[in-house]
């Protein structure tokens, strides 16, 4: 193979691995922003005539206003494109690969060729759901939780049901498959690739992150797997996993019979659950790397916030029941699960309380990293609390599928991970690239969206317990849902402003590969094993040179020490 | 720049909790008895939610202006306290578990409810984009149904079958039901092809209609009036067009509306 395609493009370095993932999470999410404009303006007018985007997708207009399938489906895949190859894929692939070996002192991942193809199997999973984007019929329109019976029955529930809904599960399966093999490397590499002196407890808090992640994705994404695949039978092979007697679809009788709606309901949200943390995970990670920095003080109560990623990794893993409350579920299993849920509140509290206690008496510097980071924990509190009140069945009940549980999903597990995305390209940029980015064009970014996201969705929660309804192509047909329109015309236009000003951070990246200012080894005075080696690091990271660890990774302002942090290569005062 | 931040992140909460507090926007107005109960449940999770939410950013935006580097000084070398960590997690803990015991209280209060004799009972059987309404009709009793029945054309929307002598009283509507304001009612929610939900707002009532599941939700309407049943989970391309009218009129009304749905 020529050096081009070997050093770029079937790379096994996990430096490049890990740019490879993060450029498909740019492309996904700028398909997701697409779609969720396409939504937003159906939304606001939804009976308006668009001739310009007629004439670029006839098919979704038929010659009137937008459709409400088109509509349909754009929400399906916005959700399925952000949730598994953005939110899975940035901050645990994405900055995982690159960061986790550095920081722990690997020359490279435990298994480097799995690794590539992780990225390659990934890769083909998002050409899959492209397909299922233009399919012939449309895209599917079941939304990316595919509940059967309305996505196992193929063309006759509804437009895009047919090949595009097929299409849909065979890239999750294939996602699937890509996200299991980077959780085994992920482990592996952890446990056995650390350098001397690394112990587990003076790792930084971000492989912590990383590692819990891990966890969760190789115990959950093979659960998916196989839903999907018991989902695919039902639809090609005459199974009936998910189809019970006697439908009645379009006139016709369906021949299945003996199967459960609810299965795919428990198998998707046993998933589905662990799912959000895997989203959410690796950026409390790297907010408290970045929060612990720029406050010049160590990560308060470190053993505590890693015994915080177990407990919310564990808990996760039995609380998904709480997105079915008002399924036909047995209450006490309903009660169950709500107590479950209350549980896992008190790590995530705990983790926003020694976030606080970090920068408590710290000198803060409020360069771009950390003002994400102090916009994720905004956001994780925003959306932390709202997910207590929707713990409650009794809350539930009224506020289950209204717009109260897009905006708590949103804030939490959308735009927080993503400012923690935000914040990691920021801190991490000068060591992947070698320049800085832009500090001024970063913190205009930040305002704009950190203005524009809560201009978007504090409104939802508004639409919400107005009894808003999610889900819906317009909110026209109903007397108890007109009078919302003129906040989801709102909505739409600080949705267009806060996509807008996207195109400042794509330009902040893409402008400072060249002509950013130059960053030394350790532009931000940090601690841990990556500010120790050139910027961009050479292929195998230590050029050959194992480093020593002596240290934990946070001592800032040791007592002492001759300036206000001490490196994890360094000896000196304990 | 820090004190800008600040005052984002203390008039962030103030703002949303003066909307919340001016309800401004606000639930549907209340016409079912239990919903009283999750009313008060809903108010009691915003305030707690809210006052969380309100000292956080409080905290946050302190910090980030008080805080913020001078440039001389040394941070506080500070890294753990057992004591005040063990203090925060057991006080989230007994709040965020309280409140979840308190809020399955309500819950249970309300699903565990047993039914008074004079129960008004239907049958719900919801299909893509419509809802379909039975009753018993005199005999207090529903037919036997069967999906190989069911023939639109001939308006048996949910297959009733002709043998069974309980079927030939039952009334059938579709998209239009009534009930009697005061008295408790039953429905019981089935679905003939995908998952639906049945939504009526101002009775704070939702559960999913599950096909080959029959499903029990109830209500005591406390006004007269006409309200909407609106469908709460995603069932194809008209969704958001799946309206039903449910009119609660007095129990003399009720009589004689049910009289004259039988002669249709």
């Amino acid at each position: 193979m020529s050096g081009f395609l070997r050093r770029y493009l079937f790379s096994t370095d996990h430096k490049v691995v890990g740019i490879q993932y993060l450029l498909l999470s740019l492309a996904a999410v700028l398909v997701g922003i697409a779609l969720s404009i396409i939504m937003r303006i159906r939304l606001a007018w939804p009976q308006e005539k668009w001739p310009i985007l007629e004439r670029l997708m006839p098919a979704a207009f038929a010659g009137g206003p937008m459709t409400p399938e088109f509509y349909l489906s754009m929400m399906t895949m916005h959700g399925t494109i952000m949730i598994f190859f953005v939110l899975s894929t940035a901050p645990l692939s994405g900055f995982g690969n690159y960061f986790l070996p550095i920081q722990i002192g690997a020359r490279d991942m435990a298994f480097p060729v799995l690794n590539m193809l992780s990225f390659w199997i990934t890769l083909l999973a998002f050409g899959v759901m492209m397909a299922a984007l233009f399919a012939t019929g449309g895209a599917p329109i079941a939304g990316w939780t595919s509940y059967p019976p309305l996505s196992a029955l193929g063309e006759i529930a509804g437009p895009g049901l047919g090949l595009g809904q097929g299409l849909w599960i065979v890239s999750i399966a294939i996602f699937c498959v890509g996200s299991l093999f980077t959780s085994l490397n992920f482990l592996t590499t952890t446990l056995n690739l650390r350098a001397r002196g690394m112990s587990l407890l003076w790792m930084p808090l971000t492989v912590w992150a990383w590692f819990t992640t891990a966890i969760l994705a190789l115990l959950a994404f093979p659960v998916l797997l196989a839903a999907g695949l018991l989902l695919l039978l039902d639809r090609i092979g005459g199974t009936s996993y998910f189809l019970p007697a006697g439908l009645i679809v379009s006139d016709q009788l369906i021949p299945n019979q003996g199967g459960s709606p609810l299965l795919w309901q428990h198998l998707f949200w046993f998933f589905g659950h662990p799912e959000v943390y895997i989203a959410i995970l690796p950026g409390m990670g790297i907010t408290s790397h970045i929060v612990s920095t720029f406050s010049r003080k160590p990560v308060f109560a470190y053993k505590a916030m890693v015994a915080a990623f177990f407990a919310i990794g564990f808990i996760s893993y039995i609380v998904w029941g709480h997105h079915m409350f008002i399924s036909g579920m047995s209450p006490y299993a309903g009660i169950a699960f709500s107590i479950s849920t209350m549980a896992v509140a008190v790590p995530s509290a705990v983790k926003t309380f020694n976030w606080l206690a970090t920068m408590w008496r710290g000198q803060i510097r409020l360069a771009t990293p950390m003002l994400y980071s102090i916009g994720f924990v905004s956001f994780f509190v925003s959306g932390g609390v709202t997910g207590v009140m929707l713990a409650m069945p009794s809350v539930d009940i009224f506020l289950h599928d209204t717009y109260f549980v897009v905006a708590h999903f949103h804030i939490i597990m959308g735009v927080a991970a993503i400012f923690a995305v935000f914040a990691g390209t920021h801190f991490w940029f000068p060591k992947m690239f070698g320049r800085m980015m832009s500090e001024s064009l970063g913190k205009v970014h930040f305002w704009l969206t950190l203005a524009g996201v809560y201009a978007i969705f504090m409104p939802m929660h508004f639409l919400g317990i107005s009894g808003g309804l999610r889900r819906y192509a317009e909110f026209t047909e109903f007397a108890f849902l007109r009078p919302l329109q003129p906040l989801h015309v709102f909505i739409s236009i600080a949705a267009f402003v806060t996509a807008a000003a996207q195109i400042i951070f794509l330009f902040n990246c893409f402008w400072s590969i060249r002509n950013g200012r130059r960053a030394g080894v350790n532009p931000w005075e940090a601690t841990s094993l990556e500010w120790t080696i050139p910027s961009p690091p050479p292929h195998d990271n230590f050029a050959g040179v194992e480093p020593v660890v002596h240290r934990g990774p946070y001592d800032y302002s040791v007592p002492g020490a001759s300036r206000d942090y001490l490196m994890q290569t360094e000896g000196g005062p304990e | 720049m820090p004190l800008v931040l600040s005052i984002f992140l203390w008039l962030l909460p103030i703002v949303t909790a003066l909307l919340f507090v001016g309800r401004v926007w606000w639930t549907p107005d209340l016409a079912s008895i239990h919903g009283r109960s999750i009313d008060d449940q809903l108010a009691l999770a915003l305030i707690v939610a809210g006052t969380i939410f309100v000292l956080a950013h409080f905290a946050l935006g302190y910090f980030i202006w008080r805080y913020r580097a001078s440039g001389s000084e040394r941070a506080l070398y500070w890294r753990e306290h057992p004591k005040l960590e063990a203090a925060w997690t057991i006080a989230t803990a007994i709040l965020f578990i309280g409140l979840g015991i308190e809020g399955n209280r309500v819950w249970a209060g309300y699903a565990r409810e047993s039914m008074p004799s004079d129960v008004v009972r239907i049958e719900v059987t919801a299909q893509q984009f419509a809802w379909n309404f039975r009753y018993p009709g005199p005999d207090g009793r529903f037919g036997r149904t069967d999906p190989r029945l069911i023939d639109d054309s001939l308006g048996n929307y949910i297959g009733i079958d002709p043998d069974d002598s309980a079927g030939e009283d039952d009334i059938v509507t579709q998209n239009l039901a009534a009930v009697p304001v005061n008295r408790a009612v039953e429905v019981t929610l089935r679905a003939k092809d995908v998952t639906h939900s049945f939504f009526v707002p101002q009775f704070r009532v939702k559960q999913d209609a599950v096909p080959g599941l029959s499903i029990p939700v109830h209500f005591t309407a406390k006004a007269a009036g006409e309200y909407e049943v609106a469908c709460a989970e995603l069932c194809g391309m008209q969704h958001h067009k799946m309206r039903g009218r449910l009119q609660v009129m007095s129990e003399a009304e009720f009589q004689s509306w049910l009289r004259s749905r039988a002669a249709l």
